[in-house]
């Protein structure tokens, strides 16, 4: 196999793991409180500018300045669901969705405002590891082992706990969990709070490889919704595969075609396959 | 123990309980009959707080329900398992008793409680890590009722334990309602099946169109005209 | 039936004068605020029948570079590629719903489709940025004011065509409004199970109402481009124009006939107040309040600013009857 073929696939693996993530959280929202955070990429941005702020401009030690981006989203999460969401909960869907739309369009230009359209680095470049002729950008690596790390953690947390069983079931029967003395409000802002958390830790990441910008979160915004509906919305191991899948056509078809092209590629592909399977892979 | 005093609640747009007065002592076991319609799961939503009363007082152990949201009932001591079971099917049988024991004080005995729980449904503990969804109708049944006794419950509400079982599994089900009597649990339960119930409880209420037209003992239930006529086709 | 006659023959005469009594700055804002109201209100034909999508960019894009692209490359009059744009919109209407409306594709995952198709287009016309310009954007080779080349630097010229169109639109827009029509999309959008039991052909209604949505954001983008003279893929295609084009339909009203020209009217005023205001120091400001705007407007004025007026019966005699869908 060509090596450098085999690079942009090692890449797209890699690619993979961090739209995983993403996958991850917008999948948790969806599936436990029935809402698309169409804004979703737009916190990662929220947590992407705090990084910047804070260690490029206040030279705060990156792993303190991730922690406290993690913590911000994880906020701005539990304060979206608690104002915007819960006013229009009774509402159809597309309510709620139109809703984080202003939302979005809201941080976008807050950003803009607050910090103009400059691109803007955290300053952080990781070597590369040298494989032969394969170059594999630590930043990357690292992102991949940390998604991972954070997708297990996910896991292990909605399988193990209490709280993680009561957010899997409340997306079975949402209507009796107060018979289990769950508190249903309760259930719905900590997950919107894990939900923000995973955007900032994927902010953490994305912040490693790439400039911030007000306009970042529509590179790969559409692209994680598009995930997730190909996945089956609201499955979150549906969403893992397609999120390697996608990454695969976006590292394969950028190394045959053009990064762009690759783009509108995955994008066609999404659209065939739902119309081949409307609810995703592993839709019901 | 439960008091209900002139309660009246809707459904959607339309009155569904009108005025309804009735009392369980602590120890009993009291019936709602009636037919298909007559208010007698609402009646049970109303208790746990799944839905608001329009008007009328909710008492328990002296204390009052009125405005409690649900999951401040079951901290009261109040479990209802709902009709057609409603397990989380993605569960397996054993996360499902998790959730019945999801209040910190149930949370704390959970190990024991679920020992007593499987003592008293082995055919559960055989099937701990099935995924509830694909137990049987009469298991599905067990397992509801499992769950609820996991919160420690002094008054166990029951809508509809028998509904689509068969028959011999409807069998099992009363009898496990018995043993549950017996372990000194108070229960309303709401039922279609009136011939077996009216064997099971001490009191029973008969509910039609949103109203008490009867109360008493289970034996004068089964003596009057009425239910004969009506309800055992006699 | 006569007050509505009048008031409407008041509007319309004033809404004529305007080229002669308004400032060169105000007419500019005059064409646009028409111009866009079409666009809205095309959007808004599938909007208030409960199929909302977050994608119309596509259509506009592909309105708005069809025509500049035949026309710069291959001398191709816009009364060609105009129609030519929309026969590609429709198409792609077509390929695209028909799918989504026979799996019975709505809500949520239907906005999420019509995202990805607004950004294919998007994405297609910056990845071939030798023929489209990419991110910088194109202009269409300017000859001055011509009929052949659908030019019109005249800009009272112009209103007087954007004028035409608009008027055009609100005609289809009461065409679609009236009768069995109406009444079979009303079902559709409140149960559409229900409304193919009564032997409504769901697919149909849908298909037309899509069709008819595409090829007038077709147009309007075509149109928007013969006037701005400028195009790139931000402004015709993309999440950002197809948001925009949601909210000022819902802020308007997407219910009512004028809603989604007061919606324009709202987009635009804003937008150059908030200019004239603060130049260039607050850029982006605009858009923070369109966004606080639109999550006020869903959580408290779901049928926007014309529904408010609505309810004061000013024109309850020509208002249409409300339509009992969800928003």
């Amino acid at each position: 196999m060509d090596i450098f073929l085999l690079e942009a696939v090692l890449n797209g693996v890699m690619f993979g793991g961090l739209l995983a993530l993403l996958a991850l959280g917008l999948n948790l929202i969806f599936g436990v409180i029935d809402v698309v955070w169409i804004c979703y990429a737009e916190l990662v941005m929220c947590g992407m500018y705090t990084i910047y702020w804070l260690h490029a401009v206040y030279g705060v030690p990156f792993p303190l300045a991730a922690v406290a981006a993690i913590l911000l989203v994880a906020l701005l999460g539990v304060l979206l669901h608690r104002i915007i969401i819960e006013p229009i909960l009774g509402s159809a869907p597309i309510n709620q969705l139109l809703a984080t739309g202003g939302l979005l369009f809201f941080l976008q230009s807050f950003a803009t405002l607050l910090f103009t359209t400059d691109f803007r680095n955290v300053g952080i470049h990781l070597p590369s590891l040298e494989l032969g002729d394969i170059n594999l950008g630590y930043a990357r690596i690292l992102a991949f082992a940390v998604a991972l790390v954070g997708a297990a953690a996910l896991y292990l947390f909605l399988a193990r706990t209490y709280l993680g069983t009561a957010i899997r079931a409340i997306s079975q029967d949402r209507e009796i969990m107060g018979l289990m003395g769950v508190d249903q409000r309760r259930i719905y802002l900590i997950t919107s709070a894990i939900g923000g958390g995973l955007a900032g830790l994927a902010a953490c990441l994305l912040v490693l490889q790439y400039d911030v910008h007000p306009f970042v979160g529509l590179s790969f915004g559409p692209i994680t919704f598009m995930i997730c509906v190909l996945g089956g919305l609201g499955n979150m191991i549906g969403g893992v595969i397609a999120a390697f899948i996608m990454a695969q056509i976006i590292a394969i078809g950028g190394y045959e075609l053009s990064v762009e092209y690759s783009e509108v590629l995955a994008f066609l592909v999404f659209i065939v396959l739902i119309m081949v399977r409307p609810q995703g892979i592993l839709g019901k | 123990m439960l008091e209900v005093t002139g309660l009246s609640a809707d459904y959607g747009s339309f009155r569904a309980l009108f005025e309804v007065s009735l009392g369980v002592e602590a120890g009993e076991t009291v019936a709602v009959i009636g037919p298909n319609g007559a208010g007698k799961t609402t009646l049970m939503r109303v208790i746990s707080g799944l839905l608001p009363p329009h008007s009328g007082t909710l008492a328990f152990e002296g204390r009052s329900l009125a405005g409690l949201e649900a999951h401040r009932i079951v901290e009261a001591g109040i479990a209802h398992v709902p009709e057609n079971r409603r397990l989380f099917p993605r569960l397996t049988v054993e996360e499902n008793l998790r959730m019945g024991a999801y209040m910190s004080s149930a949370r704390a005995r959970f190990v024991e409680r679920r020992g007593w729980v499987y003592a008293l449904f082995p055919r559960l503990e055989e099937r701990r890590n099935q995924l509830a969804g694909t137990l049987s109708g009469g298991e599905q049944q067990m397992c509801a009722i499992a769950r609820a006794l996991m919160s420690e419950p002094r008054l166990l509400l029951l809508d509809e334990p028998s509904a689509g079982l068969a028959p011999l599994v409807v069998q099992q089900v009363f009898d496990l309602v018995r043993r549950i009597r017996e372990e000194g649990f108070t229960v309303l339960i709401v039922e279609q099946n009136v011939r077996q119930v009216l064997e099971l409880v001490d009191r029973a209420y008969l509910l039609e169109a949103g109203r008490i037209a009867l109360g008493g003992t289970a034996d004068e239930l089964k003596r009057s005209d009425t239910v004969r006529r009506s309800y055992l086709g006699l | 039936m006569n007050r509505s006659w009048i008031i409407a023959g008041v509007g319309l005469a004033a809404l004529a004068l305007v080229p002669f009594v308004a400032s060169p700055y105000v007419l500019h804002i005059a064409v646009q605020i028409l111009i866009f109201g079409v666009i809205y209100t095309a959007w808004s034909f599938m909007g208030r029948f409960g199929l909302t999508s977050i994608g119309h960019g596509a259509f506009l894009g592909i309105g708005a570079y069809t025509t500049a692209l035949l026309w710069n490359l291959y001398g191709v009059t816009p009364w060609i590629g105009i129609p030519a744009g929309m026969a590609l919109s429709v198409l792609l209407a077509l390929v695209i719903g028909y799918p989504c409306f026979h799996l019975k594709i709505v809500g949520h995952y239907f906005a999420l489709v019509t995202l990805a198709l607004g950004q294919v287009i998007a994405l297609l016309v910056i990845a071939a940025r030798d023929v489209t310009g990419g991110s910088l954007g194109m202009t269409p080779t300017q000859v001055g004011e011509s009929i052949f080349a659908f030019q019109f630097p005249n800009r009272t010229h112009f209103y007087f065509i954007a004028l035409a169109l608009w008027l055009l639109v609100l005609g289809v827009w009461y065409w679609v409004g009236y009768g069995m029509r109406r009444a079979a999309l009303d079902a559709i959008g409140e149960d559409e199970t229900a409304a193919a039991a009564a032997g409504i052909d769901v697919m149909r209604e849908k298909l037309r109402i899509t069709v008819i949505s595409a090829a007038i954001t077709s147009l309007g983008g075509s149109v928007l481009t013969q006037y701005l003279m400028y195009l790139n893929p931000e402004t015709v295609a993309g999440v950002g124009i197809s948001l925009q084009i949601v909210f000022a339909a819902i802020a308007g009203g997407m219910y009512s006939a004028l809603g989604p020209t007061v919606g324009a009217l709202l987009t635009l005023t804003l937008t150059e107040s908030l200019r004239i205001l603060f130049g260039t120091h607050f850029i982006g400001a605009a858009n923070t309040i369109y966004g606080i705007l639109l999550i006020l407007f869903i959580v408290f004025l779901p049928r926007g600013i014309m529904g408010l007026i609505e309810q004061f019966s000013l024109f309850r005699g020509t208002r249409e009857k409300e339509s009992r869908l969800p928003l």
